[in-house]
């Protein structure tokens, strides 16, 4: 019954380690985690650089308002992968585990 | 590796405070724009020619820009907004000689982004009355008053840290593909002489200096005014 425990097995494995080197690795997993929010980010900006160009194709005349209007809004968008990439930088270069 | 600003001397007073390179390159931004400024305004005539085109052109511009986000009857916010985007111009494309920009420091972003929080709410106090202004964080009902406050305060932190994450971001890759550029002419014998340093960055340069950083300023410039601006309707 004890060989089967598997999540005390890998408990022990991992405690074989130095707590530094472990928060090190963890701390580099969940930077690559957190960039995830990329994807949002970059849903979201490609929306809007689609309708601006379905914006421009319909009225050419206001192009320079279109195209203002689209930097905002993708600038606003990109906000949440700032946020994610801030904290990828902050778990690498500046952890406060660590 | 270390991205953080190094320190270049201390003040000897107070204990030491240390003086980072953020300051001393907005120190040298300040006297950069200065002297231009001066250079440039100097010995103006009725005919513009010459010099004064292009001051009278760069004034115009930001004036226009400022009227066309905020309006004709908040036209006196320009030279507040002309002047920051001068700066964040000339500060984010200081990566382009070689220098670290003052804005990959996100104290320098947030002392910025602090600066509108105060005027969103300076001028929309002013001009809606303390009674008006206050009443406008119980809309659209009385018991949205915490998120009305949260979301105030998420305005300087978004403002800041999208332009701090986008130059440091920026930065980051650019010592990194210059490091890897290095190693590359390392592995064929040239580290004297990093021949692949030569010509190769430039591709990085227009993209992470030169269109990222204009890019940023028009944002935080343009969501500074709208801020301002909604603060005030």
């Amino acid at each position: 019954m004890e060989e089967t425990n598997f999540i005390m097995m890998a408990l022990e494995w991992l405690m074989e380690f130095e707590p530094a080197a472990l928060i090190a690795a963890a701390s580099a997993i969940g930077a690559g985690f957190a960039m995830i929010a990329g994807i949002g980010a970059g849903i979201g900006q490609g929306y809007a650089a689609g309708k601006g160009t379905e914006a421009v194709g319909k009225r050419q005349s206001q192009q320079s308002a279109i195209v203002r209007t689209m930097l905002l809004g993708s600038a606003v968008a990109e906000t949440t992968g700032i946020y994610a990439l801030i904290i990828a930088l902050v778990l690498l270069f500046a952890n406060p585990l660590m | 590796m270390e991205f953080g600003p190094q320190v270049i001397f201390e003040l000897p007073i107070l204990g030491g405070i240390p003086v980072t390179e953020t300051v001393v390159n907005t120190w040298i931004i300040m006297i950069v724009l200065t002297i231009v400024s001066i250079i440039g305004t100097r010995t103006f005539k009725r005919v513009p020619r010459g010099r004064q085109n292009v001051v009278e052109m760069v004034v115009e511009s930001l004036n226009n820009l400022t009227v066309q986000t905020m309006g004709e009857d908040k036209k006196y916010f320009s030279s507040y907004i002309g002047t920051l985007f001068l700066f964040l111009l000339v500060a984010n494309l200081f990566g382009l000689i070689g220098l670290r920009p003052p804005t990959a420091d996100v104290n320098a972003t947030f002392a910025l982004a602090g600066l509108s929080f105060i005027m969103i709410h300076f001028f929309g106090a002013k001009s809606k009355g303390t009674g008006g202004y206050l009443k406008d964080f119980l809309e659209p009902f009385p018991f949205m008053l915490p998120m009305n406050i949260i979301g105030q305060l998420a305005t300087p932190i978004s403002l800041a840290f999208r332009l701090f994450g986008n130059i440091i971001g920026g930065l980051i890759i650019m010592s990194l593909a210059y490091g890897g550029l290095l190693t590359l002419s390392e592995s064929l014998g040239l580290s004297f002489f990093p021949i692949f340093q030569a010509g190769i960055p430039i591709v990085f340069h227009l993209y992470f200096d030169l269109f990222a950083g204009a890019l940023q300023t028009f944002i935080f410039v343009m969501l500074t005014m709208v801020f301002v601006k909604i603060a005030m309707d």
